[in-house]
């Protein structure tokens, strides 16, 4: 009864997801873009002249049907991963990507240990 | 076991200290250093007096080009200038001079004040071109070589030390 | 003159700092009661530490530019206000700020700890004192803020205009008695291991000053959170910039240690956990100064940096860990754990469990790109998107156990409530399917904190009036946790309801979005005393309730140094804010102009400032039992 439940639950909210349209939001690659010339501002934030062009050019891939990854790909192509505030799951980044949640495994792991020790 | 995770943890402190260590010493500043050795990419850009465009075709005729960004409201472009100028004598070297974001008088006036050095002249007025050669603030400099391999970026006004570099480079084939 | 003043009280603190270690070493082997002197000596530290920056306060006041650190951040047209709070504003001061707290916590720790072992006590001290000595010897050595400059210049550089902000002026003061406070229990943990101090009560000698530092390092938080709102202009309130993050490890490991406390106090259990949290709190200040400090991160918060700065710090910060460890080693026994699942401990070992996920999330986003920098020549950015990503949906099942954890009783419980949960669960999903029909939001994942959020909430109130019953009110907690469910339910609203639209405009232009219209009315250019400002007046109009706000950003010019800055106009309702950038774009007579709309923006303050007060209550009346 109960699982039934979370399973309507969970359907009903992946619809919620899904229905939304899949359009690429300017605004939101412009938040995780990194303004090279300006202190730790992302493109968004900032008004300088090289924030400008890139909206252009963000606007420009987006009208070619461009996704949002693919745009990502293409200013780090263009400017290096320096650029993305998005770090790419690759070999060099898995760490990043994968260590909280070892941790957290661990972390759980650890605390069960002790409970069973108990019983 | 416990002698185990006391090393474990010993050395994580100790490679920790030490990039932070190694990192005190390196230069934060970024830079796109990451393009060298890459292909230029495609490109397709108008000429200044919009009677013709430009790809990368224009690049391969030449044994050595150097692809300049520069603007006339931009003052360490006319720093570099006479650099640029020297540079136009040289054979083996052509100059592609992108004008960026200018209006069109204004950048006829520089030239006019201060030469012209550039075989081919083009124009970016919003910017979008320079985006594809990775370009965040002027002036820069990208030398090419025939195979249109990007082999050097000049971030700032050239130098006489980077005058040197270039000078180096084109005169070794 | 106040040079040499300045310098003669900081070697008179090398002096004393060594004298309290040499006679508190002494007594360390007599018996009885800790040595009077060395109360007075204590004393007498924190009052010359105190004069000393005093010296330095006046320096600024008078403007006297034969020091470098007042030339290079005052200016003698300054306000008299940030002149004063430009003292702290900078690096050599704030280490001068950093010495005040050392010596001050540590003169408190002895005066208040009087039923504890004398040993401890003084071994304490000790520790104490070398960490201020080594803060002294960076101070003298490396970052003088009484360092002389000749010639005298005439003017001052000035202090960049962003950071002359009321906000700004009381936000590190109240961060470093969060995480410089943070070294009294560091070095009440070391002495506790050395003297194998680990009763039960060692917990009541540390409890009031994590909680003490916990409720300062929360506020410093907030207050820089609500002046990089307002004054940065980017419209958000944080940023996950890596000075944030900094501020925020020692935070976690912070609110695990006092969680662990807890249950350290009641059942003597998880001794070696609080001495590690207790390392690990102040091992995180001293790093993140190290981070922010030493320049080897590129962030939004310029402390001018230098390598040689770095180099101390670091081999300070090694000094300090290798040294924790050593003891921690040489003492370490493992723990008999008897522990039921379903019990307070165990449910306070989850809220640790969680803390430490978070802090090892955001520590490894902030170091990592050094270390792919150092390693591989690949510089990367870790930004918000990582962080929401990783952290949010955790948050969800934080949350969970958050309302559900307290409930629990010590050593066993019984699962008699679930019904209750189901029923708290059920209310939650129905009040967020109210939000979603009415407003119209699809982020699942929003969704799901939204009623995880609401859960904790609904329960906290459950409880209130289920302790009202009983008369037995755990005020300090309900608030805290229920202010906090508050919190994550308005970030949660922002982040779904926030509008956000940018546009180049024109004098006289009007534009036009969803039911908003707004309009460049006029631009006017004054002139102020130390800037000249061009000021926009911009209408913003609702359409469908005919509403009509004038919105005021400016674009300021300052004088000492040149600097230009952006200054947002700020429309706070109790609803929402509306917020508006202005800016000029180069060589073009237009504006570009950044409207937000952002709900329940008040509420996110409020909420974090109702957490510091649960705080405060546990704090007053910790105080009064004793």
């Amino acid at each position: 009864m109960k699982l039934n439940l979370i399973l309507l639950l969970f359907i009903f909210f992946s619809k919620f997801s899904f229905a939304a349209e899949k359009t690429v939001d300017p605004n939101l690659i412009h938040k995780n873009l990194r303004c090279l010339v300006c202190q730790g501002q992302s493109i968004s934030d900032s008004n300088s002249d090289f924030a400008q062009t890139i909206k252009l050019v963000v606007k420009d891939l987006i009208d070619e049907g461009k996704t949002e990854d693919e745009i990502y790909e293409f200013m780090s192509d263009k400017y290096g991963d320096w650029i993305v505030f998005k770090p790419q799951f690759n070999t060099q980044n898995s760490l990043l990507w994968i260590l909280p949640y070892i941790a957290l495994i661990f972390g759980g792991f650890f605390i069960f240990t002790f409970l069973k020790k108990r019983q | 076991m416990q002698k185990i995770i006391k090393i474990t943890i010993l050395f994580i402190f100790l490679f920790v200290i030490g990039i932070f260590y190694i990192s005190l010493s390196r230069d934060t500043n970024y830079n796109t250093s990451s393009l060298i050795n890459k292909e230029t990419p495609e490109f397709k850009i108008i000429s200044f007096d919009e009677s013709d465009t430009y790809t990368r075709d224009d690049i391969k005729k030449n044994n050595y080009t150097l692809i300049n960004f520069w603007a006339s409201w931009c003052a360490p472009c006319k720093i570099e200038h006479p650099i640029l100028m020297k540079l136009s004598q040289k054979k083996n070297l052509m100059i592609l001079g992108i004008n960026f974001k200018d209006k069109d008088p204004q950048a006829r006036t520089f030239l006019n004040e201060l030469g012209n050095p550039y075989d081919l002249l083009a124009k970016d007025k919003n910017g979008k071109q320079s985006v594809k050669f990775g370009i965040y603030g002027i002036p820069e400099s990208i030398l090419i070589n025939k195979e249109l391999i990007i082999i050097q970026k000049f971030i700032g006004p050239l130098s006489v030390d980077d005058y040197d570099n270039i000078i180096k480079i084109i005169e070794k084939s | 003159m106040l040079s040499n003043l300045g310098n003669i009280l900081l070697f008179l603190n090398v002096v004393l700092s060594l004298s309290i270690i040499y006679s508190a070493n002494k007594n360390l082997k007599t018996f009885g009661e800790v040595n009077r002197n060395i109360f007075q000596l204590s004393l007498i530290q924190s009052t010359t530490i105190i004069i000393c920056f005093f010296v330095l306060i006046a320096a600024f006041i008078t403007s006297d530019f034969s020091l470098i650190t007042v030339y290079q951040n005052s200016h003698s047209l300054k306000p008299l206000f940030y002149k004063i709070a430009g003292t702290w504003g900078n690096h050599e001061g704030s280490l001068l700020l950093w010495a005040i707290i050392l010596s001050i916590f540590s003169f408190l720790f002895l005066v208040y700890n009087k039923n504890h072992p004398k040993n401890f006590r003084l071994l304490t001290l000790i520790i104490q004192n070398i960490l201020i000595l080594g803060f002294l010897f960076f101070i003298l050595f490396n970052s003088n803020p009484f360092s002389k400059i000749s010639p005298i210049p005439s003017e001052g550089l000035g202090l960049n205009p962003i950071l002359q902000d009321p906000a700004l002026a009381i936000h590190p003061p109240l961060l470093y008695v969060g995480f410089v406070g943070a070294s009294i229990y560091f070095s009440a943990a070391i002495a506790s291991l050395i003297t194998d101090y680990s009763e039960k009560s060692f917990s009541l000698s540390i409890k009031n000053w994590v909680l003490l530092s916990w409720c300062f390092q929360t506020l410093g938080i907030l207050v820089g959170s609500i002046w990089a709102y307002y004054e940065l202009g980017w419209g958000g309130f944080w940023f996950w910039d890596p000075v944030e993050n900094a501020s925020l490890l020692p935070w976690f490991a912070m609110t695990a240690l006092f969680h662990s406390l807890i249950v350290f106090e009641k059942r003597n259990l998880f001794y070696f956990w609080v001495i590690i949290l207790c390392l690990i709190t102040f091992t995180l200040s001293v790093m993140g100064t190290f981070l922010v400090r030493s320049g080897i991160l590129n962030s939004v918060h310029t402390f001018a940096s230098d390598p040689s700065r770095g180099i101390y710090i670091l081999i300070f910060l090694s000094l300090m860990i290798f040294g924790s460890i050593f003891f921690l080693f040489q003492k370490y026994k493992k723990e008999n754990y008897d522990l039921n699942r379903n019990s307070k401990e165990t449910f306070i070992l989850v809220n640790n469990w969680f803390m430490m996920f978070y802090l090892i999330t955001v520590l490894l986003g902030t170091i990592y790109p050094i270390f792919t920098d150092a390693l591989t020549e690949n510089k990367i950015s870790v930004g918000p998107p990582f962080y929401n990503a990783i952290i949010f949906p955790v948050v969800v099942v934080f949350l969970l156990f958050m309302a559900i954890g307290p409930k629990a009783k010590w050593i066993k419980n019984k699962f008699e409530n679930i019904r209750i949960y189901f029923l708290i669960l059920t209310g939650a999903i129905g009040l967020n399917l109210a939000i979603i029909f009415f407003f119209k939001s699809y982020s699942l994942l929003s969704n799901f904190i939204i009623i995880s959020a609401l859960f904790l909430i609904i329960a906290s109130f459950m409880d209130i009036t289920k302790a009202f019953k009983k008369n037995k009110l755990d005020f300090a907690r309900i608030i805290s946790h229920m202010s906090f469910g508050f919190l994550v339910l308005f970030i949660g609203l922002n982040d779904i309801f926030s509008l956000e639209k940018d546009y180049n405009i024109k004098l006289g232009e009007t534009k036009k979005f969803d039911n908003y219209s707004i309009e460049l009315q006029n631009l006017d250019l004054k002139n102020y005393k130390n800037y000249q400002a061009v000021i926009g007046k911009l209408e913003i109009k609702n359409i469908n309730s005919n509403q009509t706000n004038i919105l005021n950003p400016e674009i300021r010019i300052y004088d000492n140094p040149k600097t230009l800055t952006y200054e947002a106009a700020i429309k706070t309702s109790l609803i929402k804010d509306y917020y508006l950038t202005m800016s000029n774009i180069d060589r073009s007579d237009y504006y570009n102009i950044k409207f937000q709309k952002k709900p329940s923006m008040a509420w996110i303050w409020i909420s974090v400032i109702m957490i510091v007060v649960g705080g405060s209550i546990r704090l007053f009346s910790n105080a009064k039992n004793n």
